[in-house]
């Protein structure tokens, strides 16, 4: 199985207070990984480092194959953009752009960055929306859909640039419970194509039935990794049923 | 002043309604472009540049733009005839005529420059407030997609800085029109000048009245325009 993702002694502070202290873990193609772990516990952090918008203090990450970080530090511009564009990130609270229609939110990025031909980006953001359920929705606005439809159509904004990774950071968190049903039903369908992914999230029924492995965070280093059989169930260290017992009550 | 009078006054100020607009229309011109730059001048990290801008902002809001207009006006003849102006700028500046058409011509560049200078620090506050006020998640969501940060700035900062900023900046904008009328002092000819000019002949104060009358339309006009302009661009929150 190739490797999507390798971490190796991932450190990152912000002044003195140390988030990441020794993160190491690896996900293979098509993996689906759950981050889990309390609030605080630096799993943002993690995935702000994986995707290149905090920088690490060292340690090294890469890319699908590609170096990103090593202990040299940090590769040139060039490749760190080349790296860039095969990663994908869903945002907790969306971030689409507000003055775009749907369509364009999502068509932008492969016309402007890509040079993808306008009518050929229009059809496959189309394509993507109908996968979303939101084909009638491409001509809105933003403000004018739901939580859930603004979250479903920044996950469709990131797979138009057909990224080999995909990161969740909590995606359903500013949703109503309601509305989480939908966006999980979608990654759930990705899982099942194939995508890699990695999700931040409190879902815990959602980090056991669809991750293929899952990895507990507190205090900034993994805790415990394995398969949610492994995690959810009675072999679990005491920390992590400690914190999952709170989830289920 | 019977109506014949008042006609032919009205038909005489409309002339000097020209002279008004040309100030109105190049100060925005110059003023809006040259805010947008101090705007990021001033939010530059090199601290000296940020600095340098800080103090040009303070002192063009913490003076009269009457007194702005009057310095940048004489700043001409008076540094070339100080002892203590260097040579080649002086050499610069005897190559400015100050008499006959071509003083009019000079008048007109140096209120434009005072009134450019003065509204650019004006709008350069508004539309810092603006770009500060994009959540950090657009810049965040832009570099993920891959956009350059040229592309981010102009495609995705700058439309919805726009719409944040007309507000404030029409205010502005419905300011600057009255504040034309500042240029009476450098004997500038507009309206404010043809005005107090009739006032003495006829005595009467119709003419004073009329020139109220021709900036109160001008403002009623821009504030429909800027409410019409916010409603086109209320598609989006």
């Amino acid at each position: 199985m190739a490797k999507m993702l390798e971490v190796q002694n991932l450190q990152k502070s912000f002044g003195d207070l140390p988030v990441l202290r020794d993160i190491s873990f690896e996900v293979g193609q098509g993996e689906v990984i759950a981050v889990i772990g309390p609030s605080g516990s630096g799993k943002s952090t993690l995935l702000r480092c994986l995707t290149q918008l905090e920088h690490a203090d060292g340690g090294s990450i890469a890319v699908c194959g590609d170096e990103m970080l090593t202990e040299k530090g940090y590769k040139d511009a060039k490749v760190l953009r080349t790296i860039r564009l095969k990663t994908g990130l869903v945002f907790q609270n969306f971030n689409l752009f507000p003055h775009m229609t749907v369509l364009r939110n999502i068509t932008e990025a492969p016309v402007c960055v890509l040079k993808q031909d306008k009518a050929a980006a229009e059809q496959k953001a189309m394509e993507l929306l109908r996968k979303m359920g939101l084909e009638a929705k491409a001509k809105s606005y933003p403000c004018e859909l739901s939580g859930g439809q603004q979250q479903r159509v920044s996950i469709a904004r990131a797979l138009a640039l057909s990224p080999e990774i995909l990161f969740f950071d909590e995606p359903t968190s500013a949703l109503d419970p309601e509305l989480t049903g939908e966006i999980l039903k979608v990654i759930k369908e990705l899982a099942a194509e194939g995508m890699t992914m990695v999700i931040v999230t409190h879902e815990m029924s959602f980090a056991r039935d669809v991750a293929d492995r899952v990895i507990f965070m507190e205090g900034g280093v993994i805790v415990e990794q394995g398969e949610p059989s492994q995690l959810f169930g009675e072999s679990a260290s005491d920390r992590v049923k400690q914190f999952l017992a709170r989830f289920s009550e | 002043m019977t109506g014949e009078e008042t006609l032919h006054l009205f038909l005489l100020m409309l002339q000097y309604l020209l002279p008004t607009l040309k100030l109105f229309g190049f100060t925005l011109l110059y003023a809006i472009p040259l805010g947008m730059v101090v705007a990021l001048l001033k939010m530059c990290r090199i601290k000296p540049v940020s600095w340098l801008t800080r103090l040009y902002i303070l002192i063009m809001r913490g003076t009269p733009l009457l007194l702005q207009i009057i310095v940048v006006y004489y700043s001409v003849p008076t540094l070339r005839s100080n002892a203590h102006c260097p040579e080649f700028l002086r050499n610069l500046l005897n190559h400015v005529e100050l008499k006959g058409d071509a003083g009019d011509v000079y008048m007109f560049r140096m209120i434009l420059l005072a009134f450019v200078l003065n509204y650019a620090a004006y709008f350069a506050e508004i539309f810092r407030g603006g770009i500060e006020a994009i959540p950090k998640g657009q810049y965040e969501a832009a570099g993920m997609l891959g956009f350059s940060r040229i592309q981010t700035f102009f495609r995705i900062i700058l439309p919805q800085v726009v719409k944040r900023v007309i507000p404030a900046s029409s205010n502005e904008i419905i300011t600057l029109v009255k504040d034309t009328s500042l240029a009476y002092a450098m004997g500038y000819m507009e309206i404010m000048y043809i005005a107090k000019k009739q006032m003495t002949t006829y005595s009467s104060l119709t003419p004073l009245f009329m020139a109220g009358v021709f900036y109160f339309v001008m403002a009623t006009l821009l504030t429909l325009l800027f409410s019409f302009v916010e409603k086109k661009l209320s598609y989006y929150k």
